[in-house]
């Protein structure tokens, strides 16, 4: 698409830190979302009827008290579902609704629809459903021991690591520990469903993947896909969590238009979403690592095991993508990962920042951490020492050449500008003349795949009109949840058209606009949307070049679109005066774009390939300070470098590093989810639930962007992707913890810490560094 | 009703009087602006006052000429009680197009991203701005601690808040425009000689009215700021019965310093002004106050209602129990005084008769030999619900400890004294010995639970650590608290 010989001015908008398209509507209150829109008054609201229990045969379900509460309008269950009964995008086994058995609390058994959300929230309550209990899984363990799996496990094998093992000079076993992640965006889940002619549906879905919404509609309701129509204009945050969760509300939200013939809004309130939808998969991994006298790995072993939950939903690439991210930053030579997709009898877990990723790194990273204190070094050392390198040491574990290797830089420049060695001496010295407040300080790095896993989902399309008045209308795949894609989108549009961003407007998702979505997911959506306008754009200035060329008598290379005008030749006319010009001419104005990530391809069966386009880097240092009596523990200061190749947006990638760290330091420290014996979550609300809140941004925080940096491959304008990577910077701050609770122990001890590292975790890593006997109870 | 009574709310939106009849009367301020106004600028997050993106702010007649500016949840708070104020929303600040300095502080720092919290960070600033000339980070940070956003980190939100006074004085919604003669004069204008009063909810202007239609109907419901008693209705889905609100009742409003220093807190006091009064007379208290709940529940919340709830996860009680606080009972005419730790019986069980009813607390003033603190546990510093809560009050004579009053939440069914701990104490020398044996002493004083909060382990082990945190903070020089720990530059 660059065989156009038009220029363009450099620099203009790409690289500009423009405000969020929406900013001015979000601080008025102006900014439209599902639950925004004003709906006829014939509109019903609905709710679900829940499972109280986590596994059991339904007996019997009589909702006569329920259709009986005046204002209900009517209820649906899977005898209502005329096609599939079934959300789940890869293995069809997630129903929306039960039928027969019910596998988690929280699992909608129907839904019912009033004339009020109160109404139907109140109603559904009336219930009386029967169940013959049958025993529940709700440990990663107790699934493992049972052979409880969703997918069948994964081996990934490079190298002897077996023997190197046996035979490594020194070896050490341990176990990780992370928990789950609630989504928790403002914005609960919703979808507003509205019956149109001749049996055809618009849904205005809050969702990050509107092709998936309209095909598990179609497929529920047995329509073609051309009779739903799927549109979002904005999400309240979705993070993975309105991936392939919100085909499960708007389906439900259809089940009921279709059978009520009025518009359905179905809202999940907090509880309601926090109880029904998937969330971050909690992993366990169990290594056992050799390596030497410098800190070299020579071989390492590891068992990963994720909590899926109840069904397959995205668990299989979830843990792909780990598998794929145990080796983060380092070179392992001889390496074995087994891993299991347990199945236990709680919500099915999903998509999230990060996909997987996180919790594999975690496993290295604790590695690491233990050989350092094994052999009483710094982590940093250890880390350097086993960092991908010149060949061979190049080469991942699935096989992909890490050719854009900026570790060793990033890693340098951090380490002086954060002035680590310093600090660690500081710390040091703190430490022993205090008892009681124990200062952590750890580094930690990030290396992060780019594409989809799976090859085929890296394809995007976009949807770019010129009106004659010279304003542009932009539509693509990509969805917006406030990461700033329509921004970045219509950044690339107005340059490729030298017009001022306000030319340039973009209009809600929709399914009918552009068809056969992937997810706006893996960080991909300004380089697979970002790509894909782009072509739109260049078809219509080739077009309108074409079009100058041949009215003026002027050369291709001499026409010019700048500052909302157009150079041809010694003539100079507005944008809109060369529109209307060619408008008149009869030249189309409205074009489609399309883009598929080149170089990519995996063969998912032999977890072998090139699954990423590209890799994008970061360096976090963070400090604590961990308070030994109760275990709370503070982030007071974190230093970060973070690497998004040439930024197209500096001010939206910042919000996006920072907002990713934070969100990963809820994660690993007080974001605890917590379910009784009987398999129900009691942590479903902001009430128990404790995402970071403002306090907990470090007063002392020096966030970077790399600068010149381009990416190598041939992305949207050089810049790489950020959505995910910054979020796995959080490691860092988990790592602090630990090195303040190591800092209570012998020189060599390790603590057990287990994330999320909630005070209560904190004290008991504490408590493990004590001589057996001098446990928590001690008087 | 006719002249005893008047049954549609009143209150000012945008400089004008809206009257409001027949809406249930647990109709929530959110519920209102949402599905009767269509104002859907104001979002629900949670519907349970802790993310704060229903954030309003609510201007009230505070003396002859000024309106004082709080931020609270609207997704809890009953319509009716905001009878006779100023509602303010998100919708309200901009000058038509003319976004108000908080807004285009927010702009310009980058401040939002998917914009659904936005809303209710731009309300609590705007509380923040209406209420000072300026304000440092610390403000700008306590201000937003009843605010979640998951998407930012924050930090954007600290710089617009750090940044809003910077702009210049925009006509719509300036401090002085706030406090302009239209504005005073038009909430004066809502002032009523008669109560509010519709089917279901009453609000008397006397207590003896109070206690009398209490008396008369002792099945009614007291209702304060509501910041319970809401979630009852939105989270619990219950049908109240009639609702009588105490917010009106001119006698319940004030806090009285009496000559021996003690503090008489009346039941409409709202959080906020209660923990500015006990802090102002206990500074020990200080941390406490600041990590109860959030801004906007503290400007809902009474300190009464938190006590007369009886939960034993409640932060006051501790604290008050220990400083020996006693509350004032009335029932009809009959009033009568309770410790308040001989009030609480057993599990949401208090030592109240059917119609009686908390007219005040007192707060006595600990004298000068008695070292005070109160600290709580909990996973997130800001805005959460403690996992043990614990109250010291300690009066050293000499090197001895004369008298010791130890309470602690969260780790029995009420909040309760340390009854064998403080044994262990008195008489010894304050020192280290007597403070582990009282530590060893609280394994038997306390049985707690375990549950999403932390393990009974925990709560015990962490009740303990408390204990030696008190010991230590009068024992050693050493930084005891995280944020006293030195960060590197």
């Amino acid at each position: 698409m660059n065989d156009l010989s038009t220029k363009l001015e450099v620099g203009a908008l790409i690289g500009e830190p423009v405000r969020h398209e929406s900013a001015h509507l979000h601080v008025s209150g102006r900014a439209v979302y599902a639950d925004d829109m004003d709906l006829p008054p014939s509109t019903l609201h609905a709710a679900f009827g829940i499972s109280r229990i986590a596994h059991g045969r339904i007996k019997a379900m009589d909702l006569s008290a329920v259709l009986a509460t005046p204002g209900v309008v009517a209820v649906a269950t899977a005898q209502d579902i005329p096609g599939e009964n079934n959300y789940g995008g890869i293995v069809h086994d997630d129903p929306i609704f039960a039928e027969g058995l019910v596998q988690y609390a929280g699992q909608p058994l129907f839904a019912v629809a009033a004339t009020s959300m109160t109404i139907a929230r109140k109603a559904a309550l009336k219930a009386k459903v029967e169940y013959e209990e049958l025993p529940a899984i709700l440990t990663i363990r107790d699934a493992i021991a049972a052979g409880s799996y969703v997918i069948p496990s994964q081996i990934l094998a490079r190298g002897r690591a077996r023997e190197e093992l046996a035979r490594a000079p020194h070896r050490l076993q341990g176990t990780m520990t992370v928990g789950g992640q609630d989504h928790f965006y403002l914005e609960g889940q919703i979808a507003v469903a509205l019956p149109g002619e001749d049996g055809t549906l618009h849904v205005h879905s809050s969702t990050q993947h509107p092709t998936e919404v309209q095909n598990v509609i179609a497929h529920a309701l047995a329509l073609p896909a051309h009779a739903v129509v799927v549109q979002c204009r904005r999400m309240g945050g979705g993070f993975g969590g309105k991936e392939s969760q919100p085909a499960l509300i708007a389906a439900a939200a259809c089940v009921l238009a279709r059978k009520t013939q009025r518009p359905v809004k179905l809202r999940l309130e907090r509880d309601a979403d926090m109880l029904i939808t998937g969330k971050r998969h909690g992993f366990i991994a169990d290594y056992d690592v050799g390596f030497d006298a410098t800190g070299r790995i020579t071989a390492l072993a590891v068992m990963l095991a994720s909590n899926c939950g109840y069904s397959a939903d995205l668990s299989g690439p979830v843990n792909d993508r780990a598998i794929c991210h145990v080796d983060n930053a380092y070179y392992l030579e001889n390496i074995e990962i087994l891993s299991h997709r347990c199945k236990t009898h709680t919500v099915s877990n999903t998509a999230f920042r990060g996909f997987g990723g996180p919790q594999g790194m975690l496993a290295i990273e604790q590695a690491i951490d233990d050989i350092a204190r094994t052999l009483n070094m710094d982590a940093v050392d250890v880390r350097r020492r086993n960092y991908y390198g010149a060949s061979p040491r190049d080469v991942t574990p699935y096989g992909q050449y890490v050719e854009d290797n900026i570790l060793e830089r990033i890693t340098d420049d951090l380490e002086k500008t954060s002035r680590y060695r310093e600090r660690r001496a500081e710390i040091a010295q703190w430490n022993a003349a205090n008892a009681t407040v124990k200062r952590g300080l750890a580094f930690t790095p990030v290396k992060f795949g780019i594409s989809f896993n799976a090859t085929v989902f890296n394809q995007a399309g976009a949807l770019v009109h010129i009106y004659t008045d010279g304003s542009v209308l932009l539509n693509h795949g990509g969805t917006e949840m406030g990461q700033g894609l329509y921004t970045k989108v219509a950044q690339v549009v107005a340059h490729e058209f030298g017009l001022p961003l306000t030319a340039v407007r973009t209009s809600a998702t929709d399914t009918s606009k552009v068809p056969n979505t992937s997810a706006t997911a893996a960080s991909s959506g300004a380089d697979l949307n970002g790509k894909a306008a782009q072509a739109a754009c260049a078809t219509l200035r080739a077009r309108l070049v074409e079009h100058a060329c041949k009215t003026h008598g002027a050369e291709p290379e001499q026409v010019r679109f700048a500052d909302g005008h157009v150079q041809i030749g010694g003539e100079r006319m507005t944008f809109a005066q060369l529109v209307q010009s060619a408008y008149q001419a009869r030249v189309p104005l409205s074009a489609t774009g399309f883009y598929a990530t080149p170089k990519i391809h995996w063969d998912r069966s032999r977890l072998n390939g090139r699954p990423f386009f590209y890799f994008a880097y970061g360096v976090a240092v963070s400090e604590v300070a961990v308070d030994t009596l109760t275990g709370e523990a503070q982030l007071t200061r974190v230093d970060i470098l973070h690497d998004v190749g040439l930024s197209l947006n500096p001010a939206i990638d910042r919000g996006q590093i920072e907002g990713g760290f934070l969100q990963g330091v809820g994660w690993l420290t007080n974001e605890e989810l917590w379910w009784n014996a009987k398999g129900e979550l009691k942590t479903h609300a902001p009430s128990t639930y404790k995402i970071p809140s403002v306090r907990d941004w470090p007063v002392h925080a020096d966030v970077r962007i790399l600068e010149q940096a381009p990416n190598p491959e041939d992305t949207i304008h050089r810049s790489k992707a950020v959505g995910e990577p910054p979020l796995m910077l959080a490691i860092s701050t988990l790592h602090a913890i630990r090195d303040a609770v190591a800092a209570c122990g012998a020189a060599d001890a390790i603590p057990d810490l287990a994330a999320p590292a909630t005070p209560e975790s904190v004290l008991r890593a504490l408590d493990s560094l004590l001589p057996p006997g001098e446990g928590a109870e001690g008087g | 009703m006719g002249e005893t009574a008047a049954s549609t709310i009143r209150f000012v939106l945008d400089g004008e009087i809206v009257e409001v009849a027949d809406v249930a009367p647990t109709t929530t301020v959110l519920e209102w602006l949402r599905e009767h106004r269509h104002r859907t600028g104001t979002k629900e997050g949670c519907a349970e006052g802790d993310c704060g993106a229903c954030t309003v702010v609510l201007g009230e007649l505070d003396g002859a000429d000024r309106v004082r500016y709080r931020a609270v949840n609207s997704c809890i708070r009953f319509l009716p009680t905001i009878d006779g104020k100023e509602l303010v929303t998100v919708e309200s600040l901009a000058d038509g197009d003319r976004l108000h300095p908080v807004q285009q502080a927010m702009v310009d720092q980058h401040a939002s991203q998917c914009g659904f919290c936005t809303p209710g960070f731009v309300m609590s600033l705007f509380a923040l701005y209406q209420q000072k000339q300026t304000a440092n980070r610390e403000e700008v940070v306590e201000a937003l601690a009843g605010n979640l956003c998951r998407c930012t980190g924050y930090r954007p939100i600290i710089d617009a808040g750090c940044a809003m006074n910077g702009y210049a004085i925009p006509q719509r919604w300036s401090r002085d425009a706030a406090q302009s003669r239209e504005h005073v004069e038009l909430l004066r204008s809502l002032e009523r000689p008669v109560p509010l009063a519709s089917p279901g909810f009453h609000a008397p202007r006397t207590l003896a009215e109070l206690a009398a239609l209490y008396e008369a109907d002792p099945d009614a419901l007291m209702l304060a700021g509501g910041t319970d008693i809401g979630l009852w209705v939105t989270k619990h889905l219950r049908e109240l019965p009639t609702l009588v609100y105490l917010g009106d009742v001119r006698e319940l409003q004030s806090v009285e310093t009496r000559t021996d220093g003690s503090l008489r807190i009346g039941a409409a006091v709202s959080l906020t002004d209660a923990w500015n009064a006990i802090v102002a007379n206990v500074p020990a208290l200080a941390e406490l106050a600041q990590r109860f709940a959030s801004p906007p529940v503290r400007n809902s919340g009474t300190l009464v209602g938190n006590i007369a709830n009886g939960s034993p996860i409640g932060d006051a009680m501790p604290a008050l129990i220990a400083l020996g606080a006693t509350i004032e009972l009335r029932r009809g005419a009959a009033t009568r005084t309770l410790t308040l730790e001989d009030f609480y019986l057993d599990y949401m069980k208090k030592d109240l008769a059917r119609g009686e009813f908390v007219v005040a607390v007192n707060v006595p003033a600990p004298n000068a030999a008695t070292r005070v603190a109160s600290y709580k546990l909990s996973k997130r510093i800001d805005q959460d619900i403690s996992a043990v809560c614990a109250a010291f009050a300690i009066e050293v004579a000499g090197e001895r400890i004369a008298a010791a009053r130890i309470a602690y939440g969260g780790m029995a069914a009420i909040p309760a004294r340390a009854k064998r701990a403080e044994a262990a104490l008195v008489g010894k020398p304050f020192g280290e010995a007597a403070f582990a044996a009282a530590a060893a002493a609280l394994a038997e004083d306390f049985k707690p639970l375990s549950d999403m909060r932390a393990s009974a382990a925990y709560r015990l082990q962490g009740a303990q650590n408390l204990l030696r945190r008190f010991h230590l903070e009068h024992a050693t020089q050493q930084a005891l608290r995280t944020d006293a720990a030195e960060v590197s530059a």
